[in-house]
């Protein structure tokens, strides 16, 4: 269930809005943010919360790429391979991620630190190859340079 | 050319109101506030600005169709979903010059009636969405936005919506469902979003870029700015470079100049000075061209008679050590992983065009391939729901239109590769 300060938060967004169901993707966002993806319990809370039935909940929270349906990593690699960053090198990249940490895409490095989703251009292809890790936007990596800035995530 | 969309774009602390006035910032708005609404919407529709989104709509004869519906509230929706793969020209005016593109949605607010706008901003935007926020609450504070703009007796609420990772989401009906709570499908059309469009009510979609021309156009007037650019489609015109130049980035030039001067003169030419062999020049659903191609003017009438698009104005450069044939398969995985699911050659054909481009990639490819993805990508063009599944069949047409041997090519190694 979720805990008086997300409801209060949820309902601090929804005054945004002339309707409740207009504040759905906002309230999923609130509680993948606290759990690190969606629970079925918060599909339900968020649903009476907002008065929209279970199962549109959870049908639109499944189309979105951007919500997690399993627990995650401690952090987030979001690594783009569209056409800009294959071209610099990103499939590579994604090599190095399974030999390294043993990351292979929408898994989790064993050690429960990574886990890893292939993304479609995330707006950095001038500076390709690029990623998101948690919210951080890292880009021009290299086989050199990936490993160091993953280092600093613990 | 001297900056506007990207002015002040090197002081580091650009997104900060006080610098944003400080270089003339807001003016506009004010000039805005002191004119009539319709003649806001004439000036806009004088200038010639087409909406920079991709399809080129003019900008003043959308707002003029919203303007004459009775039915209220109004609505004001800012595309930040900036999608398609290759822009990211909306990024630095989201995270650099957020007021340009606030100050923009006041001044149209205000001309369309609409007293509510959302920015509906891609997830993958996280920072975007930070200084976004920042700079709402800035213009709050200040009175550029609110209950009462600029004590003018104009009400004008602005927020932030993120967007989850779809990029179907940047068709505007299928952001508008978004914005509803609603799996982004796209909507029949008409009725339009002008008429019917969020909850129902008369909704006016606009590009970030567009927004951000706005200002431009009240503070010059529209009889200068439309001197800007071709004639056609003027003003200034911000492209993304990606790929194989020596200086990739976001360029801000006038509307039309051609692909070559792009790639040649502003991004310094083909990185280690290798040859040219394609370029994508409008984002990835747009047609792809031969290096001997690129002679055309960028802008929304001139490309099509080129054998190509403006779309996003996304330019992507390959050079001759490049695949073309994996990145047309890319292309189709994209566009596969990114379909809707509502109607049926798009969410089933894309998938066997992918799986035929795989085999042919893979060195398992047989003689009819080529024959059969043609036919598969005739069977989608022109039968979808929406441009996304023309897209992706306009892709694999224009790769093997332009670039058939490399097709073959693969094909005759797999034969080769089978016999041996
Ligand atoms: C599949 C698809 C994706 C689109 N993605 C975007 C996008 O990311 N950003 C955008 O501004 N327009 C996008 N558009 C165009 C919008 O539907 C719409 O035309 C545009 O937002 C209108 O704004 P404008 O007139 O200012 O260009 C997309 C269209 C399609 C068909
Ligand atoms: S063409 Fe594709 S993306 Fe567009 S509505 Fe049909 S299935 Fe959805
Ligand atoms: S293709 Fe990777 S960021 Fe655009």
């Amino acid at each position: 269930m979720l805990n008086e300060k997300l409801v209060a938060e949820i309902n601090r967004l929804r005054s945004k809005y002339k309707d409740a169901r207009s504040c759905l993707l906002p309230s999923l966002y609130v509680v993948q943010r606290e759990e690190g993806w969606i629970t079925p319990d918060a599909m339900t809370a968020v649903g009476e919360l907002l008065n929209v039935p279970k199962a549109t909940v959870k049908g639109v929270a499944t189309f979105y790429s951007m919500y997690r349906h399993k627990p995650m990593g401690r952090h987030l690699i979001q690594l783009c391979t569209n056409v800009a960053c294959m071209l610099m090198g990103a499939e590579s990249l994604v090599d190095l991620l399974k030999e390294k940490y043993g990351l292979t895409p929408n898994g989790t490095s064993p050690d429960g630190r990574f886990s890893l989703v292939i993304m479609e251009c995330i707006g950095a292809c001038g500076t390709a190859p690029a990623m998101l890790v948690d919210t951080d936007f890292h880009d021009s990596l290299n086989d050199k340079n990936i490993l160091e800035i993953l280092e600093s995530y613990q | 050319m001297e900056k506007y969309l990207l002015r002040n774009i090197d002081n580091p602390d650009s997104a900060h109101l006080v610098e944003y006035v400080k270089a003339g910032g807001y003016k506009a708005l004010a000039k805005a506030l002191e004119m009539k609404p319709a003649d806001i919407i004439g000036e806009v529709k004088n200038s010639g600005l087409r909406g920079r989104g991709g399809a080129g709509f003019p900008t003043g004869m959308k707002w003029s169709f919203a303007a004459a519906d009775p039915k209220r509230p109004k609505y004001l929706l800012c595309n930040a979903d900036e999608g398609e793969p290759g822009t990211f020209k909306d990024r630095p005016l989201l995270e650099k010059n957020p007021h340009l593109l606030i100050e923009g949605m006041v001044i149209s607010g205000y001309a369309l009636g609409a007293e509510y706008g959302y920015i509906y901003l891609r997830g993958e935007y996280p920072a975007a969405k930070d200084i976004l926020e920042g700079a709402l609450r800035q213009a709050h504070e200040k009175g550029y936005l609110g209950d009462n703009v600029l004590g003018k007796g104009v009400a004008f609420h602005l927020s932030v919506h993120q967007g989850a990772g779809a990029y179907i989401c940047g068709e505007e009906t299928a952001l508008i469902d978004s914005l509803e709570g609603k799996r982004g499908q796209p909507r029949i059309k008409p009725p339009f979003p002008v008429n019917e469009g969020y909850l129902s009510k008369p909704t006016v979609v606009n590009n970030v870029e567009t927004f951000a021309n706005i200002p431009y156009i009240i503070e010059i007037g529209a009889d200068a700015y439309s001197k800007i650019g071709s004639a056609e489609c003027p003003g200034p015109k911000l492209y993304s470079v990606s790929g194989h130049v020596k200086k990739p980035g976001v360029y801000e030039l006038p509307m039309g100049v051609t692909l070559r001067e792009i790639i040649y003169v502003h991004c310094g030419g083909i990185a280690g000075d290798r040859k040219l062999k394609a370029v994508i020049p409008g984002g990835i659903s747009t047609p792809v061209l031969p290096a001997d191609k690129i002679d055309c003017p960028m802008d929304f009438a001139s490309m099509p008679k080129h054998g190509s698009m403006l779309g996003s104005g996304a330019v992507m450069v390959f050079d001759e050590t490049v695949d073309l044939v994996k990145v047309c398969l890319r292309a189709t995985k994209f566009f596969e992983h990114e379909s809707c699911g509502k109607c049926t050659p798009c969410r089933e054909g894309v998938g066997w065009m992918r799986s035929i481009l795989e085999r042919i990639v893979k060195g398992a490819g047989t003689g009819g391939d080529i024959e059969l993805l043609l036919e598969v990508a005739k069977n989608i063009a022109g039968k979808t729901f929406c441009p996304l599944g023309d897209g992706a069949a306009s892709v694999v047409q224009h790769f093997i239109k332009h670039f058939r041997n490399e097709f073959e090519e693969h094909i005759e190694k797999s034969k080769v590769g089978a016999s041996a």
